[in-house]
């Protein structure tokens, strides 16, 4: 309390200052237009009972569109899904064309440099690096996605089922859910992806969305179980609602805030360690199909000679998972004034 | 605390149990199945069946289940086809095991010795320059993937600037003594000082590589959690009281500050695990993880299982060691 | 007005202030806001061994009030101004270090939430001592037989096993009873209860607020009661001050203030009470809208849109305060007077 004063709240790196006044107990010099605000804003959210998601929905939106690093976070996010999507039509060259092959030179060069036409220059196998950079952002755009989704869905389940039945049910997937986290996640996915004895793109993406299953499905089951004791479930209950019906009309939607947060930040998590597996050769080795991993994976022995055969896609996965970092962070804050961490 | 104590371990049992039916059903479904996974590429029909046989696969399950606890009981997990060829499984495991447990130690000792400091820092100058820095620095840390760490850390510092060694553990002219196999730690036991320092050197790359996510995610930890704690109403009680900073701070906030630290720790341990095998790669540095990531890529699954099950187990011992940890910090846990 | 004001004189009015408050304002500015007023000239004093009440409903600016005596407000964007006249020196300009040396051995304060007020990892006996460590210059081992008695003084009973307790441990009765020894360790002279007992059971609220009492006549301790209870401040203030919208509207002794209360907010707040002595089907009769809808004091009554006395000047001008520091209160239509 002695030397905070007089600061500046930078609304950049933390944007709790404001809300975190909104929950604060009556003692503290807390009240005025801000709180005036919320109540309004839960008024207004009790009118459309049924989806109160709504309103805090639209009020984290009021916030982050203000918010400088979910702008960052969601333009890098936006321009990496544009560009996968249409990267085939705008690559220069073809992936699997090799047009420099006869500049590569196993001793002496043996990664050609920029020239006119390929100005990031080819790599070992003289295939046009930018083309192939642009393209790849398609596979790990998929590989991550679709692992995330995978993940999501298994933990929906188990989460689902352990949270809207309870009892043991609950015990046994939940134990079973511990074990898994407890193991720490890339082993597992390294694990799981030493399993296959064909490695393609669906190893990363069944090892990946593995390791997501547990997060997801904690992450569901706790918000279930504070919903299954809230007043709006309890109020469905006592008017006769049927179970089912209360679980995917009254407590999923209220689940989602999380999920999106969690999704978002998987989604880095999934692009990073897609990267590590392919780099330990557990990847997808079909070089038709350029991968961000998989390309720093086979720059490794370059190093010395050609690093930037190694910077350019680590550069590519860098900037899109602190996109997606960046964006989940502060979803998350924005939804969850009181979670920080 | 007792009683805390022989809860969790009793907790610890269920899942290393747990963790062994996985460890078991997963060898079950390897490619090939389990003989043709310890017996890698000298697998003849003759020697298949013949260890079928010796190894009870004709028989059920759950049987087979407990004859594998067995042998895993004895240290006994065949022998390594790629990472060693010939050597024991359990013994590749225990020689690597103190190189990596080495690195860890400094990894994480870097991570937190720098990431308390920093966040609590941080925290105490929300809004200013560092604490912005800071924040985009960690965010950043999490965002870039550790082998690249490595590559960036070895490019830099050992290939362009040659201040420090490319890879490996100490450099091969020196005529060390071994004792823990740790090597900083035996030159000094041995006061082979110049060994200590050259083993240090060799170090510091993949410590610093392996320390980029700890650190990040205990600085982030730190600063929200001190963020919360100074808005606390008992450190308002503690200012009512008329009590010095230094004691606010240090008995007051840090202490409770520290809970979800303590917790974070523990789950970045796993981590490290996961980014030994990733840094170690990169160095060259003989330790568990670089026998892993050969084991994954040559499909040496006798050593694969030693290691996994091993992994986990530690991992499982140090979250005890961190519950335990936090029970003495907090007597909610202790005195329930 | 002259008679009204002789019958809700309070009684021990007439020895030196201990705390004397003048003219108290308290501004919050946050980035992109409105500056808010949450305490706008506040006046009130407190003399030895009286205890003065501080009345309104949450948002009037009560709390505020006392934080900024005792200089605990959150550091970022408040401003404080007028004087706070402690002993001959104003705690508003006394430096960090000097309000800390006060802090806790002249002035203590009892919180709210005894839960939150205290610190969970940290045992009962340790919360006690290090006031006395701090302020006493006692080692912890000299300050433990001391905490022993306090905790007795204050009820808890085996004081010597509970120092070992941690604040989980106690009900939350005992945990005000602990916040009240630690408060009471160094024999302040003038103790802050923000609202001590809205967050316990009544049976309990009745327990402390005797302990209270108690404690205040034995030890001759001033006590500044913060509260929304107006049956609170029937049981133990000797002067009231009725705060509404960071200022004070009506200020008297508790007998003439429950007698004859001459702001229409004082009116409210008494009958909002449930009486059992009502008439059956007599409706109770809570002061309408809320603090959301105040009126700037600048240039009317705050209080005006809420008010059913309201006249043409109430929303054009601001009050001004009719009468001194005993006895008064800030309307252009006030009720009663005539009895």
């Amino acid at each position: 309390m002695n030397d905070t004063t007089n600061h500046t709240t930078d609304d950049s790196t933390d944007h709790s200052t404001d809300d975190r006044t909104e929950d604060a107990r009556g003692a503290r010099p807390t009240f005025g237009q801000r709180r005036k605000d919320r109540i309004d804003q839960l008024a207004t959210a009790g009118t459309v009972d049924d989806e109160p998601g709504v309103s805090l929905i639209r009020s984290a939106w009021k916030r982050l569109r203000r918010n400088p690093i979910f702008l960052i976070g969601a333009a890098i996010t936006l321009a990496f899904i544009v560009l996968a999507i249409i990267s085939p039509w705008i690559a220069p060259w073809d992936v699997t064309a090799r047009p420099l092959l006869d500049k590569v030179r196993p001793q002496s060069n043996p990664v050609p440099g920029p020239e006119p036409g390929h100005f990031l220059g080819a790599d070992d196998r003289g295939r046009d690096l930018f083309s192939r950079l642009l393209v790849g952002s398609r596979q790990t755009l998929i590989v991550g996605v679709v692992a995330t989704l995978f993940g999501l869905l298994g933990g929906l389940t188990l989460g689902t089922i352990a949270g809207a039945v309870g009892g043991w049910v609950d015990s046994l997937v939940m134990r079973i859910v511990d074990v898994m986290l407890s193991i720490p996640s890339l082993l597992l996915a390294f694990t799981v992806a030493s399993l296959a004895r064909n490695p393609s793109q669906w190893t990363l993406v069944i090892a990946i969305a593995i390791i997501q299953v547990p997060i997801f499905a904690r992450l569901l089951r706790g918000s279930m179980l504070a919903q299954r004791a809230s007043d709006h479930v309890l109020a469905a209950r006592s008017l006769g609602v049927r179970p089912t019906a209360i679980v995917f009309r009254h407590m999923l939607p209220n689940a989602l805030g999380p999920v999106i947060v969690q999704a978002t930040l998987s989604l880095a998590v999934a692009i990073i360690d897609a990267a590590a597996l392919s780099f330990l050769g557990l990847g997808n080795p079909d070089q038709s199909q350029p991968e961000w991993g998989q390309m720093l994976g086979r720059a490794q022995p370059f190093i010395t000679e050609a690093p930037h055969l190694a910077f350019y896609p680590a550069g590519c996965i860098i900037v899109v998972a602190l996109g997606f970092t960046l964006m989940g962070e502060s979803l998350r804050e924005a939804l969850d004034p009181k979670t920080r961490r | 605390m007792i009683r805390f104590v022989v809860r969790r371990l009793l907790q610890m049992c269920v899942v290393v149990i747990v963790l062994s039916m996985l460890v078991f059903l997963w060898l079950r479904s390897l490619p090939g199945g389990p003989v043709s996974a310890i017996l890698g590429e000298r697998q003849t029909p003759e020697r298949v069946a013949a260890l079928e046989k010796a190894l009870g696969l004709d028989q059920p399950l759950p049987v087979q289940y407990l004859k594998f606890v067995e042998r895993a009981v004895h240290g006994n997990f065949g022998v390594s086809t790629k990472v060693l060829p010939g050597e024991d499984a359990f013994q590749v495991f225990l020689d690597r095991l103190p190189a990596t447990i080495e690195l860890s130690v400094l990894a994480m000792l870097l991570a937190i010795a720098l990431g308390i400091p920093l966040g609590y820092l941080a925290a105490r100058r929300r809004g200013s320059i560092t604490d912005t820095g800071a924040v985009i620095f960690s965010l950043v840390g999490v965002a870039v993937p550790v082998f690249f760490t490595a590559f960036l850390l070895k490019y830099f510092f050992a290939v362009e600037w040659n201040l420090l060694p490319v890879s490996g553990r100490q450099s091969t002219g020196l005529d060390a003594t071994r004792v823990t196999g740790m090597f900083v730690l035996d030159g000094i036991l041995t006061r082979e000082w110049d060994a200590s320092w050259d083993a240090l050197k060799h170090l510091i790359l993949p410590s610093l590589a392996l320390a980029t996510i700890p650190f990040a995610v205990i600085f982030r930890i730190t600063r929200a959690s001190v963020l919360d704690v100074l808005d606390e109403d008992y450190v308002r009680t503690a200012e009512a009281k008329g009590l010095t900073t230094r004691v606010i701070r240090a008995r007051h906030v840090l202490r409770n500050a520290m809970l979800p630290v303590v917790t974070t720790i523990g789950l970045q341990i796993g981590g490290l695990l996961a980014g030994a095998v990733l840094t170690e790669t990169v160095f060259s540095y003989r330790g568990v993880g670089d026998a892993l990531a050969t084991a994954f890529r040559e499909k040496d699954y006798p050593v694969l299982q030693v290691l996994i099950l091993a992994a986990a187990v530690i991992y499982v011992l140090v979250n005890l060691l961190v519950d335990i940890a936090y029970a003495v910090i907090d007597p909610r846990i202790r005195t329930r | 007005m002259t008679q009204t004001q002789h019958t809700n004189r309070p009684r021990g009015g007439s020895s030196e202030p201990l705390l004397s408050v003048r003219d108290l304002r308290v501004t919050f500015q946050r980035q992109g806001e409105e500056e808010f007023h949450a305490v706008d000239g506040v006046s009130f004093d407190v003399r030895p061994g009286q205890t003065v009440g501080l009345v309104g409903e949450s948002g009037c600016g009560k709390s505020v009030t006392s934080l900024a005596i005792m200089g605990l407000l959150p550091g970022r964007g408040n401003r404080v101004s007028g004087s706070a006249i402690f002993d001959g020196e104003d705690l508003l300009t006394l430096s960090p270090a000097a309000m800390r040396d006060r802090r806790g051995s002249e002035i203590a304060m009892i919180f709210q939430d005894p839960l939150s007020s205290l610190n969970p990892v940290i045992s009962i006996g340790r919360q006690v001592t290090e006031v006395m460590e701090r302020h006493q210059g006692l080692s912890r081992k000299q300050a433990t037989p001391k905490a022993v008695e306090l905790l007795e003084r204050v009820g808890i009973p085996d004081p010597k096993a509970r120092l070992l307790n941690y604040p989980h441990q106690l009900s939350g009765g005992m945990r005000q009873r602990a916040l009240i020894a630690m408060a009471l360790a160094c024999n302040p002279r003038l103790l802050i209860a923000d609202e001590p007992t809205t967050a316990l059971d009544v049976t309990i609220q009745a327990q402390i607020l005797a302990l209270l009492k108690e404690l205040v006549v034995d030890t001759g301790t001033a006590l500044v009661m913060i509260t929304h209870d107006l049956g609170v401040v029937a049981g133990l203030c000797d002067e009231v001050n009725v705060l509404y919208g960071g200022k004070v509207v009506e200020r008297g002794g508790r007998h003439g203030l429950f007698r004859d209360p001459r702001h229409p907010y004082t009116v409210g707040l008494l009958n909002s009470i449930p009486r059992l002595d009502a008439a059956r089907g007599e409706k109770l009769s809570p002061v309408p809208g809320s603090v959301a809808d105040n009126l700037p004091w600048t240039s009317a009554c705050a209080f005006a849109p809420r008010c059913s006395q309201v006249v043409d000047a109430c929303t054009r001008e601001t009050p001004q305060w009719e009468g001194d520091q005993v006895v008064g209160h800030r309307c252009f239509n006030p009720m009663g007077g005539t009895r």
